[in-house]
């Protein structure tokens, strides 16, 4: 079994295309943020957010599945997308440690979908229009999805910012917590960077202005002060976790790891 | 505080370009954006429609049903109203 | 039949439309026990759907592949949907949602007893929707011709999203059955614990179930407990014969005669004491419930706070 080798799989065959690890890359920052979301079905704070929330997780989930089987394809060992999702180690992970945060209470969980969304909403208009025409598909079909979500999440955003001093607490405590963890989303890694200037990938320095302007117009709606010289933790997309993800796979992948190898 | 519940909405929705609103049911939103949204969530994950009315239900007016027979059953005896009513020769086309 | 019909009493007239299968709606005059025996089960059937998402809802983050979890997903959620459906449907009846939680959080309204059975390996949640799905689906199609307008049609668009449920669960099953020992005996493991739960789904025998005779006559009901049991037998031996699974009870039998299984006692006493509270998962499902509601009451008051000062907002610009 190839998984279980120490290599990380962002290595792979010297002839593998460059796109496959960013490809892989989104595929696991979709699953995992999916993942934490399927984990409010039942427990949300009123039936309609129940459904809300469930149809972000089920968008992000099939978007990962497309990426994944796309990074299947384009790493042509034969892998499939429960191969990489399911058989992969947390240090093989290379999604941005902000989407492996806990859900905590819904202010958390708004905060995150807010800082995820804005990012992956500017990030999917960026690819739609690359020259890989099967990640542009796939990038084009999300972005309706990821349109709806930022509104979803930039209004709640400003009601829980605009709301009761409780709600006001609240989603001041979770920006003060997750914060740190937006500046890793447009810090590109050496890899990214690269594909970068193969043109692959959008420029994140060229998505940032979009990116602020929302941001500070939904705070300013939320009556909430933009933080500001906030340190940007790193490392989830070089595989630098925080200790979040490990349990999250173990639960991820229990199928998977305790019977191998069968169909499900 | 505000300890009252959401008020609750009724949805229409539209199923495909060129046909009427229908009514679908009711959900509880905090405001019109809110309730929109939420009947997106809740009536159209499987394709249902193409546009989306909702209106709070205490703005709905409705007939009463004590004076059901006093509002339509004017209307039973109306026959001539209906193209059924009036014989018209096989002979004639296009009627 | 205009004049005759002016004299009979409102109950008289009621009870004639209904036989005339004229659906009633909200604001028609009802008896006020045809009310109240509505709003309590169409609140239970809610609960149902509400606390039935949490036995599969734990499997969500351990399904077995991308598209388990996505299916699984999307059937869970569909269940949210359903409750809200039929919460909705009672609304009409002049109950709020918040009351029938309320109901439910005290202990005061009950929900289907299946759900206090734990969810303990991948294969449940085959049994879940093959079995418990397909028991609900033999009491809800026919509530699609139920006589109260708004609980028929919630009970339309239930059913027409439902039936995807119980294909997914027989076909989780298959796959386990086609598979390894392993998952052949997972298969097995969960049909034994599922079968006696789900033939207590349909409630009390018919001796023991006072309030059916009055129900049908209301056409809120239209089989009695042990009619549905009986067709339930004798829909799924033959499923489980397919799948290569023995029903864990020694009786099933068929009978010529009868032209239906014959099949042994439910287990009455287990019934009772899961309905009273002492099964295995109900304290800890209501629990989840409760805890859900109280730790999204500030976010609803938010929600409630903000709109109120955004049409405060509105009305001074105006």
């Amino acid at each position: 079994m190839s998984a279980t080798q120490p290599e990380p799989a962002v290595a792979a065959a010297p002839t593998a295309n460059p796109l496959f690890p960013f490809v892989l890359q989104l595929a696991d920052t979709s699953l995992i943020l999916a993942h934490r979301l399927s984990e409010w079905c039942g427990h949300g704070p009123v039936l309609e957010q129940d459904l809300a929330l469930a149809n972000i997780a089920l968008d992000l989930l099939g978007e990962a599945r497309s990426y994944y089987q796309y990074a299947a394809e384009l790493e042509g060992r034969g892998r499939t997308e429960d191969d990489l999702a399911y058989l992969r180690s947390a240090v093989e992970y290379r999604n941005p440690l902000l989407v492996e945060q806990p859900n905590g209470d819904f202010a958390y969980t708004i905060v995150r979908q807010f800082l995820f969304d804005n990012f992956h909403y500017q990030l999917l208009k960026g690819l739609k229009d690359g020259p890989d025409t099967q990640l542009a598909a796939i990038a084009e079909k999300s972005l309706k999805e990821a349109a709806y979500h930022l509104k979803w999440s930039s209004e709640w955003m400003i009601r829980l910012g605009d709301g009761t001093p409780e709600s006001r607490q609240r989603l001041d405590k979770a920006i003060a917590t997750l914060w740190r963890f937006s500046g890793e989303l447009t810090t590109p890694t050496a890899a990214e960077t690269n594909l970068q200037e193969l043109g692959l990938v959008p420029d994140y320095a060229a998505l940032l202005p979009a990116m602020q302007a929302h941001t500070a117009h939904v705070l300013a709606e939320a009556t909430v002060p933009v933080p500001e010289g906030v340190f940007a933790q790193q490392g989830g997309k070089s595989g630098r976790h925080s200790e979040h993800l490990g349990y999250l796979l173990t639960e991820l992948q229990y199928m998977q790891r305790t019977y191998p190898g069968l169909t499900w | 505080m505000n300890n009252s519940e959401w008020p609750l909405w009724e949805v229409f929705i539209r199923s495909k370009q060129g046909l009427d609103h229908k009514h679908v049911g009711s959900l509880h939103a905090a405001d019109a954006a809110m309730a929109v949204q939420n009947a997106r969530d809740v009536y159209t994950r499987r394709l249902e429609g193409v546009s989306i009315w909702v209106v709070e239900s205490k703005h709905i007016h409705a007939s009463n049903p004590d004076e059901a027979a006093e509002f339509f059953d004017p209307a039973a005896d109306k026959v001539y109203r209906h193209p059924t009513f009036y014989d018209v020769p096989d002979s004639i086309k296009h009627m | 039949m205009e004049t005759l019909a002016q004299d009979l009493t409102p109950e008289a007239q009621f009870q004639a439309r209904i036989d005339a299968d004229i659906r009633i709606e909200p604001k028609d005059w009802m008896p006020e026990a045809y009310r109240k025996t509505l709003i309590r089960q169409i609140s239970q059937h809610a609960h149902s759907e509400l606390v039935g998402m949490l036995p599969e809802g734990n499997w969500i983050t351990r399904a077995p592949s991308l598209k388990r979890k996505s299916i699984l997903l999307a059937k869970v959620q569909d269940e949210a949907g359903h409750g809200l459906y039929l919460y909705s449907a009672a609304e009409t009846l002049g109950t709020s949602r918040d009351q029938m939680l309320a109901d439910l959080h005290s202990g005061k309204a009950k929900y289907s007893s299946i759900f206090n059975y734990p969810t303990l390996s991948w294969a449940d949640m085959g049994c879940v929707g093959w079995l418990v799905d397909g028991a609900a689906i033999l009491n809800q199609v026919p509530l699609c011709r139920t006589s109260y307008g708004p609980y028929a049609r919630a009970m339309v668009r239930v059913c027409k999203e439902e039936s995807f449920h119980q294909r997914q669960g027989f076909e989780v099953m298959q796959t386990l059955c086609e598979g390894s020992v392993a998952q052949k005996e997972m298969a097995q493991e969960s049909l034994n614990r599922w079968w006696w739960p789900t033939l207590m789904m349909f409630g009390p025998a018919d001796d023991a179930s006072p309030n059916t005779e009055q129900s049908m006559k209301w056409r809120i009901k239209r089989f009695t407990n042990d009619e549905l049991r009986q067709k339930f037998v004798d829909m799924m031996v033959p499923q489980a014969d397919f799948l290569g699974l023995t029903v864990p009870d020694e009786k099933v039998k068929w009978n010529e005669a009868r032209q239906a299984y014959d099949f042994g006692e439910v287990n009455w006493e287990e019934f009772w004491a899961v309905v009273k509270g002492n099964g295995m998962c109900n304290h800890e499902r209501l629990q989840a419930r409760v805890q859900a509601h109280e730790e999204g009451a500030w976010v609803r008051e938010a929600a409630s706070a903000h709109a109120a000062k955004h049409a405060a907002r509105e009305a001074v610009a105006a």
